[in-house]
């Protein structure tokens, strides 16, 4: 049974969620995604509801997919980038908030670099937060597309193998899928070198491995995460080239999936260092698809956290 | 100099372990002494009725930051020492960690001479180890110690340069003092906002290792040994720093070490369980379950010498601030009493004598100063408390001027009603 709305006014991550609410969302982007492909590309769901766009750290996908939902939806938006903005020139996270609150919005979109900043925010407005990546912490929209992305293509998330291969340590993409698979049935597999995979991460409920090659043994899903090419050089690992000689998805190593095995990526991706482009514009490839999925998934969000109740179509 | 008359605490349960003593007793202060105990008291005496009290020697904190000079917007010597008598606290040292720092004697002198002009709790400065905390060259001790100092630290910076610190010991012991130093080897911590573990990795922040504090203290440990020196480890945090202490004390070196409430009561899911609050940001870092349960073991056993606040005071415009920016740190010297009896002494895991002793008779001897028991002859420095009143932890209530306490709202049993230093009352709890 799904409920018919959302408990919190705030999506701050998948951590708080039932699987109920996640099936909920997966369910309303499913029935949602049919907007992108019209003509006419807008509903006026959202009509007079404003939605801030704040964004601390540079991102382009992330904030396009959700002005772009917004717009489907006919909200107003504003966007919001630290650079040149009073954050910069020194104004408190709090004063910020109460800024912003004093504009009235309706829903606020945040990225920020340090993890709890959303729920900072949460706990000051009376505008619902919707986390859009807070540092290492959750990306949960980021997880929801590829779930929908998934269980479009499988039909189900229940009892697939997954892996999530690269920089555990600093992602915040594994982190919110983790718990979104492991919440619907999934079974996670998380690899990397061991100077990028965190400690307790096996108390998260998945199966955590530096060799990649057995965590790719018959595996439904791999899932690439990006490799900041800023942390070359550092302790972490000596060079890109070493990098990817151990953990670049390549097409024979991919013959250690499952045959119907897919592949996912959040994006940008870095060819050549944790992905070949063999294998990224391969058929198995559903990072396009993840990335239209994305829109739906945000629709979908922003339409539940606003309106309190489920999307009947626009019929 | 002392006008006041003799003070009569009557037939409150003198708790003295440093003496031996649990009795209902009278206990006699005059003069700034403690009189005697028992027997028929002179006539003109002011009496305070303790029938139901405990009556404990003055409790003593080894670890306090009043902020003065430098940041009075956040706490001065006059809020920080109302602060301390408020929750119990007869003598506080304060780290020198000021602005400007207090490295050389005129500093000492003027702290020294605010915390006279308030007549309440006491304060015993400590001086700097090296000039402006810096870690490049010894700041004096000597001079210090004149004025007042008690020990020397850099407080929050770890004295990295081995031989600048194998000096420092060496220096000390002309005067008698010790060295406290906050043990983290920031090659391995990085400054990280919490605990490295299970916790920080679900929540994506960075962590510091236990090893970055246990490293430290192995190092400091070794050149105390070679230097004959006295180690004073300041916020013991990690099981591994407990079994270096304690195995550093079987071989004779000379060291004693201080634990917070904060380290004994809330572990690192506090950070995840308040929402990234940043009250729950303090250095060392909120450890682990199992890290806990060494640390009461080990002030049950004599390893940890001292309950020890760590009062940090910061204004709520410092804190409301995202989790990696906030400055580490929280206030403690209003309910540290209150927390270690309600959370540990109630639930059975720290006996009442110990109690008092890792708040009086136990800092007192490790850093040298006066106090720490009731016998005729010692200050006349007490704390009343009341082990059977319930309150509730509100930080709008605190003296402190600043607010950061993770505690809000919780209910707590046993409490401070009543501070004596040098026979005067000065604090008396108000409220119902």
């Amino acid at each position: 049974m799904t409920p018919p709305t959302l408990r919190s006014k705030d999506l701050l991550g998948i951590e708080p969620l039932s699987p109920e609410e996640i099936a909920l969302i997966l369910d309303t982007a499913e029935s949602m995604s049919s907007i992108g492909q019209r003509e006419m590309k807008k509903v006026p769901a959202l009509r007079g509801r404003m939605i801030v766009n704040l964004f601390f750290e540079a991102s382009t996908r992330t904030r396009f997919s959700f002005e772009t939902a917004e717009k489907w939806l006919s909200a107003d938006s504003l966007n919001f980038a630290a650079k040149g903005s009073s954050v910069e020139k020194g104004e408190s996270l709090l004063d910020t908030a109460r800024n912003l609150q004093a504009m009235s919005p309706d829903l606020i979109v945040i990225r920020h670099g340090t993890p709890g900043v959303p729920h900072f925010l949460a706990r000051n407005l009376k505008a619902g937060v919707v986390n859009a990546g807070d540092g290492a912490h959750e990306h949960p929209t980021q997880a929801l597309l590829d779930a929908l992305t998934l269980r479009r293509h499988f039909g189900r998330l229940s009892g697939l193998t997954v892996t999530i291969t690269g920089d555990i340590l600093h992602s915040r993409v594994v982190r919110s899928n983790i718990w979104l698979l492991t919440k619907m049935g999934a079974r996670v597999r998380v690899c990397g070198p061991p100077t990028l995979l965190p400690p307790g991460i096996a108390e998260m409920g998945v199966e955590a491995t530096h060799d990649f090659d057995a965590a790719l043994d018959g595996a439904d899903a791999v899932m690439m995460l990006r490799m900041q090419l800023e942390r070359q050089g550092s302790s972490y690992f000596p060079s890109t080239r070493e990098y990817f000689k151990r953990y670049g998805l390549t097409a024979p190593r991919l013959a250690r999936a499952h045959p119907h095995a897919v592949v996912l990526h959040p994006g940008p991706m870095n060819r050549g260092v944790e992905i070949s482009s063999e294998v990224a514009d391969s058929p198995r490839s559903l990072i396009l698809e993840q990335v239209s999925n994305g829109v739906a998934v945000r629709m979908a969000v922003l339409y539940l956290l606003l309106t309190g109740h489920s999307w009947e179509g626009d019929a | 100099m002392n006008l006041t008359r003799p003070l009569l605490i009557r037939a409150g349960r003198l708790l003295d372990p440093a003496a031996g003593r649990d009795e209902v007793a009278d206990l006699l202060l005059a003069e700034g002494l403690v009189a005697g105990i028992g027997g028929t008291p002179p006539r003109d005496v002011e009496v305070f009725e303790a029938a139901g009290l405990c009556v404990f020697p003055g409790f003593i904190d080894l670890h306090a930051h009043l902020r003065e000079p430098g940041r009075e917007y956040a706490e001065t010597i006059a809020t920080g020492l109302a602060a301390a008598a408020a929750g119990g606290f007869t003598a506080v040292c304060a780290m020198p960690n000021t602005e400007p720092v207090n490295d050389s004697r005129p500093i000492t002198e003027y702290i020294a001479a605010k915390a006279r002009g308030e007549a309440g709790t006491r304060l015993y400065p400590i001086g700097a180890i090296t000039k402006g905390q810096r870690g490049e060259e010894l700041a004096e001790f000597g001079e210090m110690r004149v004025a007042g100092a008690v020990a020397v630290s850099d407080d929050g910076r770890w004295l990295s340069d081995g031989s600048l610190l194998r000096h420092a010991f060496e220096h000390a012991r002309l005067f008698g003092i010790p060295v406290v130093q906050h043990a983290e080897d920031s090659t391995l911590s990085h400054g990280a906002p919490m605990h490295e573990g299970a916790v920080s990795t679900r929540l994506g922040l960075a962590g510091q290792p236990a090893i970055a504090e246990a490293a430290a203290v192995a190092r400091d440990l070794l050149i105390a040994e070679v230097s004959h020196g006295r180690l004073h480890v300041a916020h013991v945090s990690t099981g591994r720093t407990i079994e270096l202490v304690r195995g550093a004390r079987g071989q004779g070196i000379a060291v004693t070490c201080e634990v917070t409430p904060h380290h004994l009561i809330l572990t690192d899911e506090e950070v995840a369980r308040s929402g990234f609050s940043t009250n729950a940001k303090m250095n060392p870092p909120l450890r682990e379950a199992a890290d806990q349960e060494s640390l009461i073991a080990a002030l049950n056993d004599g390893t940890i010498d001292a309950v020890a606040t760590d009062h940090a005071p910061h204004h709520e415009d410092e804190k409301a601030v995202d989790f990696d920016t906030a400055p580490f740190g929280i206030v403690g010297l209003e309910t540290a009493v209150s927390l270690v009896h309600d959370r540990l002494v109630l639930s059975g895991r720290l006996p009442l004598t110990r109690f008092v002793e890792v708040f009086s008779s136990s800092p007192a001897k490790a850093f040298g100063l006066p106090g720490g028991t009731l016998s005729p002859g010692a200050p006349a420095d007490v704390t009343l408390f009341d082990p059977r009143r319930r309150w509730r932890v509100e930080a709008a209530r605190f003296l402190s001027l600043s607010r950061n306490t993770p505690f809000e709202g919780w209910e707590l049993t046993g409490a401070p009603v009543a501070t004596v230093v040098g026979g005067r009352v000065v604090w008396r709890r108000m409220d119902g």
